[in-house]
């Protein structure tokens, strides 16, 4: 019985073999007469990169050009050719996504985003017109992280993230709460951005280039600069780093964190003793329990972990900052206008708190007399249309959400358990990091 | 007296009627190196019990679990609308209730469990409202029991018809329609806490058990085609763990789809739940079709009964009823393995959990919340997988698993 079947099986195999051999050669010619065939109908599937995206489009043109071959001859050899050439088509279709990238290798984006290929937008303006179709922007959050991103009892977002977020679909929809919010683990946001699965990515994270290179992103401004610091105990009077030779330092194990601790106290020349733990929980507790000399983390969360300690005023934050973290929003490469959109929201969130313009004041400014905040706020010049926006795209942005000091001091500001100080987040003329391009 | 004049045969064995004083000199101190060890083990757990309770009672803050029972419950599911939940909620009690009352046994135990849980949710301290709420609950399972237990006849028929139109009203019900006033559209990203880590379960179990029964029953086929597929199917999937199905299904399928095309995530969780509970389903169940004897077949062959109807009437009901056991263990581990839809960005009761603990409120805390709110969402969890494992026995115990 057994032995009945193998050749069978083995036939199949190699049938299998030669079709997807075949697909590799089919896809290109068939997207060439896909091209030709269909720019009229539709000219956005011509630079559709990825996987299937590839796929599809080599799918599609054989089908329209089975059409026109088999129609006026009805010889049978060009009906014949149509016929493979549509099915090494369907064969590349679904051989495809076995070797994501197989297809994709071609296409520039595609070969930017190294693991796993990207369904890039066509074409500049592809993100807003199908956002403004769907009637919400989705938006990628943290599912969870203090100050940042939170779930209120109600169940709504809230934080300095989810406000960017608020503001974007404010500025594409003049109204923030068309904004439907994605929590993603670390793991999952940058697929969920290649696949897209969401339009934007707020969520707290570093930007670096092979996030802007392999994992097919675009950055627009940094909305907050952070960075690791260092908590000790007040007792043993340690002011800098260099004070803390032959330290144990607790520390979540996994993370840059661990290896950026590893770099500096490398560079300065200091032994210390790494204890790391798997959960930011566990570590903060070892520290608590005193297993440790030092607890290390990203500063935006040090000042709230210190408060949360049995006696805050036991602990001193050391005034270093021992990584650069720049967290940033994230497009999906390959459509400028898109990337353009969400920097210059919060360009003018940024450009808002430096002419001191506020949710609540936001109005008093339809009659000023300075050119730059006339520009911004849409009252003379077509800047927003540039954008695909209106040109008061920035009044509703601020009625919404307030200016980037006003969503920061919502959030992390002193009236907040997080009360993390400007510091770098600062306006440049304060002596911080934020500095906005011109709007004109 | 009269026991003297009993022949031996009939005497039954010495009742051990010990006090407890008996008892734990025999059990517990029976030597000194006995007793060292019941005084220090017995320590031990005073010592755990103190240090346990003292910080239940003391140091540890409740206040997160009851401010966020309802995204506990419902996840972000909209306040105003989280009466078309309860609704749903009151219609499978009825349901139970029905069900109770017209056929008794193993029901009656369920329905009387369900109400009980909702008496003693009612008489916590919750909201007035909530606690209204469950007292309703109550006594619509009593009246469904009533109603049902009185015209057993009528009734039977128009509670199968309500179990079987109960998913339909009750999808239709929670996700509502686009532009109608009274039943908004809730979109399934909204859907979170015990509500979709309970969708999720029974979705999964129900829709998983026909698919794994086939795929048993395929892969003992004698056609070489179906037999491989099932094979293929059930060792490709149980090669691979459910997380990786999960990640397939959320972050690979729409790779494979157009960029117009989007399938709803909850549903893509769905099938992926399925499709991989299927897989174990089925080897369970051929755990069972293998313990049939050959003889059963032959003989419901040499009745004159054909394929069909050899398996549905005299293979799959001893087969099934000899896997109880290994089902509902399956079953159980599938309602807690629901756990892992958090990290494809679906926030069932543990996903919530996690946004409970990192609320910006509880920052101030020492140590934080997370202890308190993962005991709730430990305790939730056991609830139901306790009660699963309770339910089964019953049904054991009825079907005389392990006895006939």
């Amino acid at each position: 019985m057994k032995l009945k079947q193998t050749p069978l099986v083995a036939g199949m195999l190699v049938l299998t073999l030669m079709l997807s051999a075949c697909a590799g050669n089919a896809a290109p010619t068939t997207t060439e007469t896909s091209a030709a065939g269909e720019t009229a109908a539709a000219p956005s599937t011509e630079v559709i990169a990825g996987g299937l995206g590839g796929a599809s489009t080599a799918a599609s043109g054989a089908a329209t050009g089975a059409s026109p071959a088999s129609s006026p001859a009805g010889g049978a050899a060009q009906t014949s050719a149509a016929a493979t050439t549509s099915a090494a088509a369907t064969t590349a279709a679904s051989a495809s996504p076995a070797g994501a990238g197989g297809a994709a290798q071609t296409s520039p984006a595609a070969a930017a985003s190294g693991s796993a290929a990207a369904i890039a937008p066509a074409d500049a303006g592809e993100f807003l017109r199908t956002i403004r179709d769907r009637g919400t922007l989705i938006c990628g959050v943290n599912p969870g992280l203090a100050g940042f991103s939170s779930v209120e009892a109600s169940g709504g977002y809230v934080g300095f993230d989810v406000d960017f977020c608020r503001a974007v679909a404010a500025a594409v929809f003049g109204d923030p709460s068309k904004v439907e919010f994605r929590p993603l683990e670390a793991a999952a946001r940058f697929p969920a951005l290649q696949t897209r699965e969401i339009d934007v990515l707020i969520r707290n994270t570093t930007w670096t280039l092979t996030r802007d290179t392999a994992n097919g992103g675009d950055f627009g401004p940094v909305n907050f600069y952070d960075g690791q610091g260092m908590m000790v105990r007040q007792e043993e009077n340690i002011s800098r780093l260099e004070d803390m030779g032959g330290a144990q330092i607790c520390v979540q194990s996994g993370t840059t964190t661990e290896l950026n601790l590893a770099d500096v106290f490398r560079a300065l020349n200091v032994e210390f003793t790494p204890v790391v733990f798997d959960t930011n929980d566990a570590t903060l507790a070892a520290y608590a329990e005193g297993r440790c000399d030092g607890y290390t983390t990203d500063r935006s969360g040090l000042a709230a972990q210190r408060l949360g300690l049995p006696n805050p005023d036991e602990h001193v934050i050391l005034d270093v900052t021992m990584s650069k973290e720049p967290l940033a929003p994230m497009v999906l490469q390959g459509d400028p206008q898109w990337r353009d959109i969400v920097s210059w929201v919060v360009y003018g969130l940024i450009t808002a708190e430096e002419q001191e313009i506020t949710q609540a004041n936001v109005d008093t400014f339809q009659n000023s007399e300075d050119p730059t905040i006339r520009r911004m706020l849409g009252i003379e010049g077509e800047l927003g249309a540039g954008l695909g926006l209106d040109n008061d795209f920035m009044v509703d942005v601020l009625k919404a959400v307030g200016n980037y000091g006003e969503i920061y001091n919502r959030h992390l500001g002193p009236e907040t358990p997080l009360d993390i100080p400007r510091g770098q987040n600062a306006l440049y003329t304060d002596g911080g990091l934020l500095y906005a391009p011109p709007f004109r | 007296m009269s026991s003297t004049e009993l022949p031996v045969s009939r005497l039954k064995p010495p009742g051990s009627s010990v006090n407890a004083l008996d008892w734990l000199r025999r059990n517990l101190f029976n030597g000194w190196l006995n007793s060292l060890i019941t005084v220090l083990l017995g320590a031990l757990v005073i010592w755990l019990l103190y240090q346990v309770l003292g910080w239940a009672f003391t140091t540890a803050v409740w206040t997160p679990i009851p401010t966020n029972l309802q995204i506990l419950m419902t996840g972000r599911y909209p306040s105003e609308q989280v009466w078309r939940v309860q609704i749903c909620l009151a219609l499978l009690l009825l349901l139970f209730g029905l069900s109770a009352g017209v056929w008794g046994g193993i029901l009656r135990s369920i329905a009387s469990g369900l109400a009980a849980g909702a008496l003693l949710l009612a008489i916590m301290p919750f909201t007035l409202q909530t606690r209204l709420v469950l007292a309703g609950l109550v006594l619509l399972v009593g009246a469904g029991f009533i109603v049902g237990s009185r015209s057993r006849h009528h009734m039977r028929r128009l509670t199968i018809a309500l179990w079987f139109a109960s998913p339909a009203i009750m999808v239709v019900l929670l996700r509502g329609f686009v532009g109608v006033p009274g039943l908004p559209y809730v979109d399934t990203g909204l859907w979170g806490g015990l509500l979709l880590t309970i969708l999720l379960a029974v979705v999964g179990i129900i829709a998983s058990f026909p698919l794994g029964v086939l795929l048993a029953l395929g892969r003992r086929s004698k056609l070489p085609v179906v037999k491989g597929f099932c094979v293929g199917y059930i060792e490709l999937i149980r090669g691979v763990p459910l997380i990786t199905v999960l990640f397939m299904a959320m972050i690979m399928l729409p790779l494979f789809l157009p960029a117009n095309v989007r399938v709803d995530n909850l549903i893509r969780v769905l099938v992926a739940i399925t499709l991989f509970s299927a897989a174990y389903l089925a080897e369970n169940v051929r755990g069972g079709l293998q313990s049939i004897p050959n003889g059963q077949v032959e003989a419901a062959r040499a009745l004159g009964l054909n394929v069909f109807q050899t398996t549905l009437l005299i293979v799959l009901p001893q087969a099934l009823r000899a896997v109880i056991p290994a089902l509902v263990g399956q079953f159980i581990s599938l309602f807690k393995d629901t756990s892992l839809v958090a990290i494809v960005g679906l926030a069932e009761l543990l996903g919530i959990a996690d946004i409970v603990i990192e609320q910006p409120a509880w920052l101030t805390v020492p140590h934080g919340v997370h202890r308190e709110v993962l005991l709730f969402v430990g305790l939730v969890y056991w609830i139901f997988c306790f009660s699963f494992a309770q339910i089964s026995r019953h049904l054991e115990t009825r079907l005389g698993v392990g006895t006939r």
